[in-house]
């Protein structure tokens, strides 16, 4: 995997910094120049991973999400959010659609969904009391030149 | 995030504007839930066209106020989103129990 460039953040996951994530990415992949509709995917993505990592991973903690972000040849951006919450029992259920485990607070159970609709590939690792790393990446389309 | 929300002949309409996420979504909630528990209106409708950003949450936020507002008696309507925001809430499937103008 050929790196042409690469950001790296630490966020603790106070739910104000799903924002802050989406900022911080977009500001990197816009190098790349993404199509106004790549942009938006990635940056939905990004923010089904932080606030799973803060919802699910964190759940009444406080913790690091480490987030990293690479520019890859032929124009892949590569994404890593890693946790050291609690970890997922089951990832495969965790993955099935509408699939939550707090309805109470109005979570769709849509985030793998759209996590694996808006981008290219999906890869999910998670051990219990350990942590969870999500992994995505998404090839843009060539640009004119 | 902001929310506005005004009345008129049974209809209520929520001006929101800003971006939907987990974070954003919680106040809205209480703010739209404390207008439809007091004014009791026929109708809600969520008006998406000055919404810049949202993701599931805001599925989560669409699907809990329909289901408050069919305890009360009302029916739930989203208008204008984006082509974006429509594409999270045709993922959703959300658009077979609320009407999406």
């Amino acid at each position: 995997m050929e790196i042409i460039n690469e950001m790296k953040i630490l966020l603790p996951s106070h739910s104000v910094n799903e924002g802050a994530a989406r900022a911080a990415v977009s500001s990197f992949v816009i190098q790349a120049d993404p199509t106004v509709e790549e942009l938006s995917d990635i940056r939905t993505a990004v923010s089904e991973a932080v606030t799973n990592a803060i919802v699910h991973g964190y759940r009444g903690t406080m913790g690091n999400i480490e987030l990293t972000v690479r520019l890859l040849a032929e124009r892949e951006i590569y994404i890593r959010i890693k946790d050291k919450g609690c970890g997922i029992a089951n990832v495969e259920q965790a993955m099935e659609p509408l699939f939550t485990t707090a309805p109470e607070e109005e979570r769709s159970g849509l985030g793998f969904s759209v996590m694996e609709s808006f981008m290219d590939k999906l890869r999910v690792s998670s051990k219990v009391g350990k942590g969870t790393t999500v992994t995505m990446r998404k090839r843009l389309v060539k640009n004119g030149d | 995030m902001k929310v506005n929300i005004s009345s008129e002949n049974g209809t209520a309409i929520a001006m929101l504007s800003g971006e939907i996420d987990h974070h954003s979504a919680r106040s809205l909630r209480t703010e739209i839930d404390k207008f439809v528990i007091t004014m009791q209106p026929e109708k809600l409708a969520m008006d998406f066209t000055g919404i810049t950003f949202m993701d599931s949450s805001g599925i989560g936020l669409i699907i809990g106020r329909y289901k408050l507002l069919k305890e009360c008696g009302g029916q739930l309507e989203i208008r204008g989103p984006q082509p974006y925001i429509r594409r999270v809430l045709k993922l959703s499937g959300i658009e077979r129990i609320v009407k999406i103008v």
